[in-house]
């Protein structure tokens, strides 16, 4: 994966199988700590402590038709590569957060990349979903959720390509006022 | 700055061609997103579908998602459903390659032979 936006997006697809219907994905940048922390809370169906714990390894998947599960496996390395890691806590029928740390400063961490189009993917294939984004950094946060959204369309599904684009856009100019307008 | 505000203008615009289309069958774009498929980059294909719809204004065409399908080394990939005829998967995606499938496939009918698992496979 080329950037931290793709984690996330792949991430979230866990908690898709998982019947999730409320996701949400926080990002805190944490300069000063040398932080930088993903995290994606779902109410999906969750997972018994035997699975959690073998959550990360790629030879073990609940998918059938195939014997590796590669997405977590790979944020966990991604992590672990810049001096991070990965935690994972679920509770059968409450919902799951994974939770990933890197060094904000790390040579080996990837740029967080675009979450403007993570999350207009996210919405745009899953309108039955309600996402919720908040993004952390020392100039102030930003806050998305798409109930929000719905509120203001009413009648017209999110999945629109007119709504669809607004949201990319307003993701967009909210992070460049947190961001400094730099890629992260 | 944007702000939610102006959803209520986007809707009143939408909303007079949207309900033109509620019961007709559409055609439907699937895109791969499993691992496998957003790695190899399947999102940047998504959105120039959603885009060039948008573009052109296409009404009947929606685009989902669907997780691995099954070869991981073909990705990004994307299936074609349209009603009454056989599914077409492309391969090795692109953002390129979205526009011509969406100028000749979907609007005119005729799949991109070129770019579908059948040509791959010779």
């Amino acid at each position: 994966m080329e950037d931290l936006s793709l984690y996330i997006l792949d991430i979230a697809q866990n908690s898709i199988s998982a019947s999730a219907t409320v996701i949400e994905i926080f990002v805190i940048e944490d300069e000063e700590k040398d932080k930088l922390v993903l995290t994606i809370r779902d109410n999906g169906k969750g997972m018994d402590p035997k699975t959690v714990e073998r959550v990360t390894d790629p030879f073990y998947t609940t998918r059938t038709t195939r014997k590796v599960g590669l997405g977590l496996s790979l944020l966990d390395a991604a992590a672990k590569a810049c001096g991070g890691s990965v935690v994972v806590d679920s509770q059968l029928g409450v919902g799951t957060e994974v939770r990933a740390e890197f060094g904000y400063r790390s040579i080996d961490r990837p740029p967080l990349g675009k979450m403007d189009d993570t999350i207009a993917t996210l919405v745009a294939c899953n309108p039955m979903v309600d996402f919720v984004y908040t993004h952390n950094t020392s100039r102030g946060t930003f806050k998305f959720d798409t109930r929000d959204v719905r509120q203001k369309i009413e009648d017209l599904p999110i999945e629109h390509p007119d709504i669809i684009n607004w949201i990319g856009c307003y993701i967009r100019e909210g992070l460049n006022v947190i961001c400094g307008g730099g890629n992260t | 700055m944007k702000s939610l505000n102006e959803l209520e203008e986007i809707r009143k615009r939408a909303l007079e061609s949207v309900n033109l289309r509620k019961d007709r069958e559409g055609t439907r774009v699937v895109v791969g997103m499993g691992t496998c498929g957003i790695a190899a980059g399947a999102r940047p294909v998504l959105l120039a579908f959603l885009e060039e719809i948008k573009k052109r204004n296409i009404q009947d065409v929606t685009v989902t998602q669907t997780g691995c399908i099954g070869v991981c080394r073909l990705e990004p990939m994307v299936e074609v459903y349209r009603p009454g005829e056989e599914k077409v998967t492309y391969i090795k995606m692109t953002p390129d390659k979205v526009k011509r499938i969406i100028a000749e496939h979907i609007v005119n009918g005729r799949s991109v032979t070129e770019y579908t698992i059948g040509a791959e496979e010779k």
